[in-house]
């Protein structure tokens, strides 16, 4: 098992250095035009150097004027020891920023991530039970309506019902306009209440995938020869799903949601942006439009090690959750 | 056979008749079609094809035509002030200095009668009302006055005297004894009033205005000038003259100017709204050219007036309502919002369906190679995917898409770069489909049949293993085609996918970006969502029913 992880985990490595190789040499080719303002306005100070000195000086500063594998070393010697330098747009260093962000992100995603599988795996499970009855056929179109919208369309429509329409929430943020004045208490309220429209968004969106998957797998239990067994044996039928197929079920179910906890951090970026939550997904889209290379290349690095964090999970996972494969 | 047909005899249970036999094919097909919502898809997506290939050839406008509409504006018609600055009306040939304006206002305000100017010209100014001055050119001269009748006029207070038909102005000095007289020749009109013609092309000559403003200061009814009797209305600083009773000119302290270069006030219209203004009205009615009455508004600012009226003026039609001649509205640039959901179905669908074949392409190469040789090859191709598996997408497209910003990229050169990118990024997870079904279609019996026959290694891929990969392939591809036109959509609704003036599902709903347009022209985003909405949802059924379908453990 130890063998396992660790080769896993060298291999992890290798992808990483890969994935951010690539991510290195696309950011090299985002439009410069953040050193060209600053040079600009460096340059219209009293006494000061030329536009073009201060480019070049600016260029070397933030590691521009090598070529991209020169400058993708330098900048992984520095990532390595968790050195990601300092933010353009957000004038502060760029782990700072993050850990100001990151907790709306999270919060945002815990919270839907409790609400999908308090839905989806009971909705799952009683659409596999009776398949092709009025509720596997109620389940299959609900889950497949949340996976084709788009988020933004179901977002605006909740935003014109329930704030345009209805008043009840914010256009946008993350706090009203009296936040100031509030005992703390109600400022988590606030806060926690302008959260309502964008977790209902992301839960609706990413609801029907696991609805599906806990379907798919449900029914691939209860096709097997060892529930026809229990169910010839004369075993009740709440008995054969409840203890039988549904804790068989999960096996596939806890390595998916277990796989899926980094994603926890990753940020939704067009939920966030549309309703203005500031977590890490709309600080990363605010920063990829402003060119803000630092931060853009830690966010993209970021969501590759979730990524990486959440398969080498999910292999763990399944080898801990089922024996069978301990065993081989 | 031929003899049980004819015998109609009863048939037996195994009975070849009996027993329809379809092919796989047919099979499937019968399970695909049994399902409802498959069906559903299926109607939804041939509904969106006619719709925008079919559709967008039959509407007559194109995706970037402008529409314009007219509309009653709130325009500026003309102008008023009241004059508070000596008008000068000069006879033929003469002229003034320049610096007169300040020397006026300076000779009224002190009762000069002689200005000298900056220029050394002397000039006579002759009161005859209230800030109303006839001018004359004056030259010294010694004889001719009368110094008696001069001295007379003075003790009165007067500054000039008539001799002979001629006018003769005096300044006299206090300490001087004898004043200094000049002989005068008329030359100009001041006042603060300004006069108008009746007819536009008609000019007025220096004795007109004179005798107007002796009549005005003197507050008579009626002048004679250059021959004609001429009799006037006086009212509160305006004049209405009329000649052999028609109306000749009016005369006034306001000051009127049109605001277009193609308008004539008639001195009716100047009258009219003389009135208006002095009465405080906020608006008048005065009749146009043709008869019809036209409102006009008064806007005072300090003594500025601004008169103003709706006019009709041509603009871009945007955000009109749904209408017969726009089903859906306009949009903010005034488009037929139907021509652009129909070319924006063309550019969503092509997109969808391009992006799709290419994953396909490359993943199927790709997956059956490392299924088929296995080994280290396996192993590099499945690391590769891993790497893509990695990247993160939509960061990814967004950077692509403000790098293409920044270059300016055309719409046509951003949809393609589009459609490879995401399909370069898309065929990972159909090459590990690929390999892993080759994996395990590698080890059944049928293959080692095949490879113990001696069928070549291509025959073997191509007619053995593919075949058996392609059901999975159509389902992965149909609900493939939901997501690129998903993942096109926000990125075009994001602002950096498809651009004006291209269309896209994506980039219509991009408007609501404006809270304004949100709130109040639900018909500009609403159809359009529902259209991606629709599409992706035809596509995800249409791939649930196939799964379905081609699962035989699936089986109904």
């Amino acid at each position: 098992m130890k063998k396992f992880i660790l080769k896993r985990l060298l291999i992890s490595v290798v992808l990483l250095f890969f994935v951010s190789l690539i991510i290195y040499a696309i950011m090299r080719c985002m439009p410069m035009s953040y050193v060209e303002t600053q040079a600009m306005a460096l340059a219209t100070r009293p006494g000061a150097k030329s536009y073009e000195e201060w480019v070049k000086q600016l260029n070397a500063q933030y590691g521009l004027d090598v070529g991209v594998i020169q400058g993708y070393f330098i900048w992984a010697s520095k990532a390595i020891r968790l050195e990601f330098g300092d933010s353009w747009y957000w004038n502060q260093p760029v782990l700072t920023k993050f850990q100001n962000v990151i907790w709306y992100s999270f919060f945002l995603g815990l919270v839907t991530f409790m609400i999908e599988i308090a839905i989806a795996i009971p909705a799952g499970i009683s659409a596999a039970k009776k398949q092709y009855s009025m509720t596997d056929y109620t389940v299959t179109v609900i889950a497949l309506l949340g996976i084709s919208l788009p988020s933004f369309f179901f977002a605006t429509i909740l935003k014109y019902v329930f704030s345009v329409k209805l008043g009840w929430f914010d256009l946008y943020g993350i706090v009203g306009r009296m936040h100031e004045n509030m005992t703390p208490i109600q400022q988590l309220g606030d806060i926690i209440w302008h959260m309502v429209l964008p977790v209902v968004t992301i839960s609706v969106v990413s609801i029907g995938g696991l609805m599906r998957y806990t379907r798919t797998n449900m029914l691939e239990v209860l096709n097997s020869d060892y529930i026809r067994t229990a169910r010839a044996k004369g075993v009740s039928e709440k008995k054969v799903v409840n203890h039988h197929a549904f804790r068989n079920t999960l096996i596939p179910i806890v390595t998916l949601l277990g796989g899926s906890l980094p994603g926890l951090f990753s940020g939704a970026m067009i939920t966030e942006t549309l309703f203005q939550i500031p977590g890490i997904g709309y600080t990363s889209y605010v920063s990829i439009m402003q060119g803000d290379i630092p931060f853009v290349m830690f966010y993209m690095v970021f969501l590759a090690v979730l990524t990486l964090t959440g398969n080498l999970i999910a292999d763990i996972l399944y080898a801990v959750v089922d024996p069978r494969v301990r065993v081989s | 056979m031929s003899e049980v047909n004819t015998k109609q005899t009863e048939k037996k249970l195994d009975d070849v008749t009996r027993v329809r036999v379809l092919s796989p094919g047919m099979m499937v097909a019968k399970r695909f079609f049994r399902n409802k919502l498959a069906i559903v898809g299926l109607v939804i997506i041939a509904c969106m094809f006619i719709f925008s290939f079919i559709g967008g050839m039959l509407i007559p406008y194109s995706q970037s035509q402008v529409f314009y509409t007219t509309t009653e504006m709130r325009k500026d018609y003309a102008g008023a002030t009241e004059i508070d600055q000596f008008q000068f009306q000069l006879g033929e040939g003469a002229s003034l200095p320049k610096d007169i304006y300040s020397k006026m206002i300076l000779a009224d305000m002190q009762g000069d009668s002689v200005i000298e100017t900056k220029d050394g010209t002397i000039l006579g100014a002759e009161k005859v009302g209230d800030k109303m001055y006839i001018l004359y050119s004056l030259t010294e001269t010694k004889g001719g006055a009368d110094v008696l009748k001069a001295y007379k006029a003075l003790e009165k207070g007067e500054s000039t005297i008539e001799a002979g038909g001629k006018i003769y102005f005096f300044a006299g000095k206090d300490d001087a004894p004898i004043p200094t007289f000049y002989e005068g020749e008329k030359i100009a009109t001041a006042s603060q009033m300004s006069f108008t013609a009746y007819a536009a092309d008609m000019t007025m000559s220096l004795d007109f205005c004179e005798m107007a403003l002796r009549a005005l200061g003197s507050n008579m009814t009626g002048f004679e000038a250059d021959g004609v009797t001429y009799s006037m209305e006086v009212e509160e600083g305006s004049a209405l003259v009329t000649a052999a009773g028609e109306e000749y000119c009016f005369i006034s302290n306001m000051n009127f100017n049109a605001i277009g270069s193609d308008v004539y006030l008639t001195p009716d219209y100047k009258l009219t709204a003389l009135e208006a203004i002095e009465n405080g009205d906020a608006s008048f009615v005065y009749a146009d050219a043709e008869g019809n009455e036209v409102e006009y508004e008064i806007e005072n600012k300090n003594g500025q007036y601004t008169i103003k009226r709706f006019e009709e003026t041509k603009v871009i039609a945007t955000y009109e309502a749904p209408s017969k001649e726009h089903i859906f509205g306009t949009d903010a640039n005034g488009m037929d919002l139907l021509a652009r959901l129909m070319y924006g179905g063309r550019i969503s669908l092509s997109i969808g369906f391009v992006v799709v074949f290419i994953e396909v392409f490359i993943g199927m190469i790709m997956g059956g190679i490392a299924g088929y040789f296995g080994k280290w090859v396996d192993n590099l191709i499945m690391r590769i995917v891993d790497v893509i598996y990695c990247i993160p997408s939509i960061p990814l497209y967004m950077i692509l898409g403000s790098i293409m910003d920044y270059y300016k990229a055309s719409s046509t050169v951003r949809i393609y770069v589009l459609c490879i990118v995401m399909g370069a990024l898309g065929w990972a997870g159909i090459a590990r489909i690929v390999r892993g079904q080759i994996l395990s279609l590698r080890e059944q019996e049928f293959m080692v049949a095949a490879e113990a026959t001696g069928i070549s290694t291509y025959r073997r891929i191509f007619k053995h293993l593919i075949p058996n990969v392609v059901p999975q392939l159509i389902v992965f591809a149909s609900m493939g085609l939901g997501e690129v036109i998903l993942a096109e959509a926000t990125l075009s609704f994001l602002g950096l996918g498809i651009k004006y003036p291209a269309a896209s599902w994506g980039s219509i709903i991009n408007a609501v970006n404006d809270s304004f347009v949100m709130t109040n022209y639900l018909f500009v985003w609403i159809p359009a969502g529902l259209f991606i909405l629709l599409t992706v949802l035809a596509f995800n059924f249409i791939g649930d029913g196939l799964r379905d379908a081609f699962d035989p453990k699936m089986k109904r």
